[in-house]
């Protein structure tokens, strides 16, 4: 499954112009396959959120191709975007209602979402009544319940602290090992994004461009002891010189 | 302990004012008023409370008025009802697509800016001088706040929440059943109490002018302003406005109720 060589998405020299007429996206080719988890780390601004969003289809490139080959994309964006109306459980089923999932199946996929991110006991819980860390999860798994093959993640992890963020990359890490999915995940982290990643793509703002690729050779599973790997900090550093090369 | 102190304070507080209020109103009446003037401006509250409310015959005292009241309250209420329906229907119609909020809106604030009593003889010519007169005068002054609230109810939906409603391609009606309706509830409810207010005054300025018919708290209290029946008066305008409150204190309590599990607001004390 890990060679599979198709890709679950494509964008092909990608330009994005607001109607506003400011470029913030220049010809940007990049690729997703599954087993795969490809990061976008770059300054604020510079059009990551944009990125996901064609990548999505919720916003259309000016000029290039968008090829999502995957049944259904999870979506997580950076706050948990949850019904507050609706209980823990009744949150993770809205997708499958959405797309109409057949009852049955709906209820075992939501028990199933559920225990992945190990709510069980907080199902009638409404979103209020939970902490940052544990509404994440509820988004999570509501992405889930479709089980699809690609992600898009933006910035997901970013308002949590340190402890709830590394719990949550392990997590995602279990589920991704599990299913073998996509991923395309936007972070400010660079320890995040070299402990998650297969590849990283550092970007530069006006216009947004790639300026860097770096590989990750790590294989998966990986270990929460990989942070401290003398090669993990030098993958690290490679990434954060990158990054400040494209402030400059 | 500080807690209690400030639950304590906050039912004192008021008790304080009322007391406060009585003995000025005393005052007033036996102070500066000599007997005459008393009885025709300012009766004191023992008489109001004896005279008007607990003297119970046909023609006298809390019976004719509890009958108006009552009279009032259900147009005022079916008022509300047809203002609720008709109002979130527009809200609806409106949020669908920008051309139609352009092309109602304006209206919606003519409907609102125009005084109910310019339109009153409008309303008699259309409707005649009877209830339906009344209910309509109702229905123009209710259906306004509830249009603006419930539109922009709809329309402060979480963006991020709509972009997720449009990855998963969800219809217009699934939008609004499952996320703009619920998410607008907060507001439609603020709408409701506003409206609800409007409602009541609405109903008894249609008794004032809509005459035919069983007689409402309004045009009772017309009455009884001409045959200087001052005690009674008091005691109308009293019960006229404890029904305002009533119907404030149970929407509060109704969108407590709908809403508890994720508002903010249904947490606080109104
Ligand atoms: N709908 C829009 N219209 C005009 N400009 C936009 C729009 N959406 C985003 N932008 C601009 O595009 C740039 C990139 O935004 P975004 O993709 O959100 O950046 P990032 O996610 O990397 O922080 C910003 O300068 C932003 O102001
Ligand atoms: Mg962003």
């Amino acid at each position: 499954m890990t060679n599979n060589p198709t890709n679950v998405l494509s964008l092909e020299h990608i330009s994005k112009t607001f109607a506003d007429g400011a470029a913030v996206i220049n010809d940007l080719s990049l690729t997703v396959k599954r087993g795969e988890i490809v990061s976008i780390v770059g300054p604020s601004g510079c059009g990551k959120s944009t990125l996901l969003r064609i990548a999505a289809h919720l916003e259309p490139p000016t000029t290039g191709t968008c090829t999502v080959d995957a049944q259904g994309i999870g979506y997580v964006f950076q706050d948990p975007t949850l019904l507050p109306w609706r209980s823990v459980r009744a949150n993770v089923a809205l997708l499958a209602e959405l797309q109409q999932l057949d009852s049955t199946m709906m209820q075992t996929r939501v028990d199933e979402a559920i225990a992945l991110v190990g709510l069980q006991d907080h199902q009638d819980k409404y979103p209020r009544q939970l902490s940052g860390g544990m509404r994440m999860r509820v988004s999570l798994a509501r992405s889930l319940v479709l089980r699809p093959h690609l992600f898009l993640l933006d910035e997901p992890f970013s308002a949590l602290d340190e402890i709830n963020r590394q719990r949550l990359n392990d997590e995602l890490l279990n589920l991704f090992e599990q299913q073998q999915f996509g991923v395309l995940f936007v972070t400010h982290s660079v320890t995040e994004a070299v402990y998650l990643s297969s590849k990283i793509h550092v970007m530069s703002a006006r216009p947004g461009v790639i300026s860097r690729t770096i590989e990750i050779p790590f294989g998966y599973p990986r270990e929460a002891d990989l942070r401290f790997d003398p090669s993990f900090g030098q993958h690290a550093l490679e990434v954060s010189h990158a990054l400040r090369e494209t402030e400059s | 302990m500080s807690k209690k102190i400030l639950v304590m304070g906050r039912v004192i507080s008021p008790i304080v004012t009322f007391g406060l209020v009585l003995s000025i109103w005393y005052f007033i009446s036996y102070v500066v008023m000599n007997a005459n003037r008393r009885s025709v401006a300012l009766p004191a509250p023992h008489d109001v409370l004896r005279q008007g409310f607990f003297t119970w015959a046909h023609n006298r005292g809390i019976q004719p008025i509890l009958r108006a009241m009552l009279v009032t309250g259900r147009v005022a209420i079916v008022g509300l009802l047809i203002a609720t329906i008709l109002g979130l229907l527009i809200a609806i119609v409106m949020n669908f697509a920008k051309p139609l909020e352009w092309s109602l809106y304006p209206y919606a604030v003519i409907v609102q800016t125009l005084p109910i009593l310019a339109l009153v003889p409008i309303i008699k010519i259309w409707f005649g001088a009877n209830l339906t007169s009344r209910t309509v005068a109702c229905v123009l002054v209710a259906i306004f706040p509830i249009i603006t609230n419930a539109l922009f109810g709809l329309q402060s939906t979480d963006r991020s929440l709509h972009e997720l409603f449009s990855l998963h391609k969800a219809s217009k009606f699934t939008r609004l059943r499952k996320l703009e309706f619920p998410s607008a509830l907060p507001a439609i409810f603020i709408g409701l109490r506003i409206a609800a207010g409007g409602s009541v005054i609405g109903a008894i300025v249609g008794d004032f002018f809509f005459r035919q018919g069983a007689i409402g708290i309004g045009r009772l209290i017309d009455n009884y302003q001409k045959e200087g029946r001052t005690t009674e008066l008091f005691a109308a305008a009293i019960v006229s406005s404890l029904f305002g409150v009533a119907i404030f204190i149970g929407f509060g309590f109704l969108s407590k109720v709908a809403i508890k599990h994720w508002h903010d607001s249904a947490t606080q004390v109104p």
